[in-house]
């Protein structure tokens, strides 16, 4: 039984700068890389050294606590780097690529029909497991728990976002495929939610529910969903999976083989060549958008829930944007001046900007004031269409209340369901933070 | 303007990080930030932030005041003048005013941000804008003949004791400005209430006759005053609290901008209705009652302190309930009980202040039972889920 979900709190950033809907193929970069501080919580241990000859699919680490979740290289080469940061934590770990990709041969397997136990094995051994994202907590999820449902969101509201209806339409076949092997996971359901775009593409899937949502951002966000739909209670495990990442399990099923494809549109005002690019997970971000000056911000991700950064650096595992917008490290002379500077958004109504619904605008990354404590009232909720507290929430994670954290429903919630909360926040407080050490001491103190 | 920003930084030179006056940076950011929206950029999170901040939410409070206060001026002018029973233009008035009121707010100001900037200094944080609004909040419902330095020692009570020792703005129980004028109460009473303190200079006058209506109720004579005065304003009383268009428009601003919660100030309202109509159905009812009782309870929305009180102090929301159900409840017990002091008690005849004080102890009470259902709900749902189930 589908349930249709439509969104009325919440706010849909209007913002210059989207992708042309055009697909080109990225250059081939010289050196991919995956990044163990995408995975959160994940303590990387490698199982290859520098120099290791590597097929595509061919483990590269697992994760020290959970050792049935591996990754593999993206592309087949020679690792060619490990870069550590402080205390030898591993940042990047570098693959040189071939010209072309050979891949490893994990074997055909018909997902609808093989067993259970055999289709986990398959997308564990893959580095797949590393697309299946676990809530609560919001971090790789662990293989060893039974969800109780699995959530895929192929709604895109968040600013600049890339479509996935457009990111999909050519791999529906794929995704039918890892939708099938998704479904021996769970003894619940799959959900599937669609808009109006990638309903076109998506409407005739087989063994999911499906839902149609509607409004404004945060309305993609899987946690919304997962709320609206069949809300997270104590002790109980969802996992989430992106569009594109069934289509990657799925196409392991269908070739036997790990093609890490991922769609990437080059968003923001300050990208020349707005378009969607298919390259493969862990590109370099130079070979997408060359260069960038010093006043340009390179996220790879969205504006509200990306990482920074900088020219040469790697793009996120699961990003399918890279945006690129204005620094904003400019002084704004009477900028606390009520009902001035129209040209910079705001959810309040002391500035006019919301006269000009229709007008697009190019957000700097300026911090538009400085951090207070919490003051003004009732702005959260506006743009948190969940039945929670968010300043209650947060203030109680602030404070390490652990009981008081659960009662108020953090097992609901992640940072990037906050995003828009952090957006307008008047006191310019790092909510996502804050939320992020929430769910970490929930992690040690639950688990 | 670069080349102000130019002189600022060579100003701020000593105070940034590491060199000699690093512990007095608070201060000169706070003048520093008046002037310029600092150029930081997001570090963390969203890379990209709302244009509002504390500073623009509190100054649109103060602009909302700027009616409120202006009439103040004239007012005090105008009742001065028209005891003394001399001829006056508008200018006098506002000039007779401004002479009186405006003292009042640089000693307000000065007070308050010196305690203010030296705490900031003293915690190491920024100076907080909170006390851009309750500076001139205590000076506009005091009485206009109250002493100087009672009104800084009233801000210092406050300041301290009000919102320093909870923890600063944002952590504070009580409204700052509330606490101001409740300590100047209790502790000056012969300059906060009677006949003769809300017309300026009555020592000039032989015998004045500047009572506010709530007093001539209180002690039972007849209150000479139209609807339309009282409306207006042109009434004994509080520097601002006399003019409800004023009040008004700035609850206007206030609304359309939400910066005030349009939910408190129309439950406070709709509370002092209902009380109000309860005193005057007494009589129906076959229970005599007095001058107060039998006030129009529309009247009771519109004399006194009650506007001003509900749109400029019930809606500071870290006083207030924080929750939205909570600011109906939180609301509408403001209006109920501060006409329900005023009718039950005379010797405070004006009952929004302690209303507010009181409601501003309960707030967290209410929240707490509001969240508390929420809770309830998460944990009813727990109960019927299905629990997890281990699998290799």
């Amino acid at each position: 039984m589908s349930k249709d979900i439509r969104i009325k709190r919440g706010l849909s950033l209007r913002l210059e700068g989207e992708a042309e809907k055009e697909l080109v193929k990225a250059p081939r970069s010289k050196t991919y890389a995956i990044k163990p501080p995408d995975f959160h919580t994940v303590v990387p241990k490698m199982v290859v050294k520098e120099g290791a000859k590597l097929l595509a699919g061919d483990e590269i680490f697992y994760s020290k606590y959970t050792d049935q979740i591996r990754f593999t290289t993206p592309v087949s080469g020679v690792l060619k780097e490990i870069k550590r940061g402080d205390k030898r934590k591993i940042l990047e770990i570098i693959i040189e690529a071939d010209a072309e990709d050979a891949y490893r041969d994990f074997g055909k397997l018909d997902a609808s029909k093989a067993e259970a136990v055999d289709v986990k094995e398959r997308i564990l051994e893959s580095g797949c497991g590393a697309f299946i994202i676990q809530r609560p907590y919001d971090i790789v999820a662990d293989p060893k728990d039974t969800p109780k449902a699995i959530f895929i969101s192929a709604v895109s509201t968040a600013p600049l976002a890339a479509d996935k209806g457009f990111i999909i339409k050519d791999k529906v076949d794929a995704f039918q495929e890892g939708i099938n092997a998704l479904r021996k996971l769970t003894p619940g359901k799959v959900h599937l939610s669609v808009d109006d775009s990638s309903a076109e593409y998506l409407k005739n899937i087989q063994g999911v529910e499906l839902h149609h949502v509607s409004g404004a951002h945060p309305a993609g966000n899987v946690g919304v969903q997962i709320h609206k739909l069949d809300p997270i209670n104590r002790g109980e495990r969802v996992w989430t999976v992106g569009v594109e990442d069934v289509a990657i399990i799925g196409n392991l099923f269908l070739t036997g083989e790990y093609r890490a494809e991922r769609t990437i549109a080059v968003t923001g005002s300050e990208a020349s060549d707005r378009k969607y690019y298919q390259g493969i997970i862990g590109a370099n971000v130079a070979d997408l958008i060359g260069q960038a000056s010093d006043n340009v911000r390179i996220i790879s991700g969205d504006v509200l829930t990306g990482t920074q950064l900088s020219n040469n650096q790697y793009v996120g595992f699961l990003d399918n944007e890279v945006t690129l917008i204005p620094e904003g490290n400019n002084y704004r002379i009477f900028g606390w001046l009520p009902f001035t500077y129209n040209n910079i958004h705001s959810n309040s109504k002391t500035s006019l900007s919301w006269l000009f619904p229709k007008r697009k605008f190019a957000p700097t990354t300026n911090l538009n004031g400085e951090e207070r404590a919490l003051v003004v009232t009732g702005e959260m909720e506006e743009v948190l269409p969940m039945d929670i507290y968010p300043m209650q929430l947060i203030k109680a994670c602030m404070a390490g209340d652990i009981e008081k954290m659960e009662n108020l429903g953090i097992y609901e919630v992640a940072p990037e369901d906050f995003a828009l909360v952090e957006y307008v926040n008047t006191s310019k407080i790092e909510i996502q933070e804050v939320i992020r050490l929430g769910l970490d001491l929930m992690i040690t103190e639950v688990g | 303007m670069e080349w102000i920003r130019q002189r600022l930084d060579k100003i701020r030179e000593p105070f940034n990080k590491g060199q000699k006056l690093e512990k007095y940076a608070p201060a000169i950011n706070a003048l520093d930030t008046f002037l310029f929206t600092p150029n930081h950029t997001t570090k963390k999170g969203a890379h990209i932030r709302d244009a509002v901040d504390l500073k623009r939410t509190m100054i649109t409070v103060v602009l909302a005041l700027v009616p409120a206060l202006i009439f103040g001026m004239w007012n005090g002018g105008y009742q001065y003048y028209s005891q003394l029973g001399e001829s006056f233009t508008t200018l006098d008035a506002f000039l007779h005013g401004a002479m009186k009121i405006l003292p009042m707010v640089a000693v307000s100001y000065g007070v308050g941000l010196g305690i203010e900037f030296a705490f900031a200094i003293f915690r190491g944080h920024e100076v907080n804008e909170g006390y851009l609004v309750t500076g001139l909040l205590i000076p506009m419902i005091m009485p206009i003949d109250i002493p100087l330095w009672m009104v800084a020692l009233s801000v210092v009570f406050a300041v301290l004791i009000g919102k320093e020792a909870f923890g600063g703005t944002g952590m504070n129980i009580l409204n700052p400005a509330l606490t101001a004028r409740a300590f100047a109460f209790f502790a000056y009473p012969t300059f906060m209430s009677g006949n003769t303190v809300w017309v300026s200079n009555a020592y000039e006058v032989d015998a004045v006759s500047g009572e506010t209506i709530l007093g001539t109720l209180a002690s039972g004579s007849d209150v000479s005053y139209s609807a339309m005065n009282m409306f207006s304003g042109v009434i004994p009383g509080s520097i601002a609290e006399t003019s409800v268009i004023c009040i008004l428009a700035g609850a206007l601003l206030l609304v359309l901008t939400k910066v005030g919660s349009w939910r408190i100030i129309l439950s406070a309202f709709i509370g002092a209705a209902v009380m109000g109509l309860i005193f005057n159905a007494l009589p129906s009812l076959g229970i005599e009652g007095n001058a107060l009782t039998n006030f129009p309870w529309y009247l009771h929305l519109i004399v006194g302190g009650l506007a001003f009180g509900i749109v400029f102090m019930a809606t500071d929301p870290v006083s207030a309930a924080q929750t939205m159900k909570g600011k109906w409840i939180y609301g509408f017990l403001i209006g109920f009980l501060s006409v329900m002091i005023r009718v039950f008690n005379p010797a405070y005849p004006e009952g929004v202040m302690l209303g507010i004080l009181l409601m501003n102890v309960f707030a967290p009470t209410i929240d707490h039972y509001v969240i508390q259902a929420n809770i309830n709900r998460r944990k009813k749902r727990l109960k019927s889920a299905n629990p997890q189930v281990e699998t290799a």
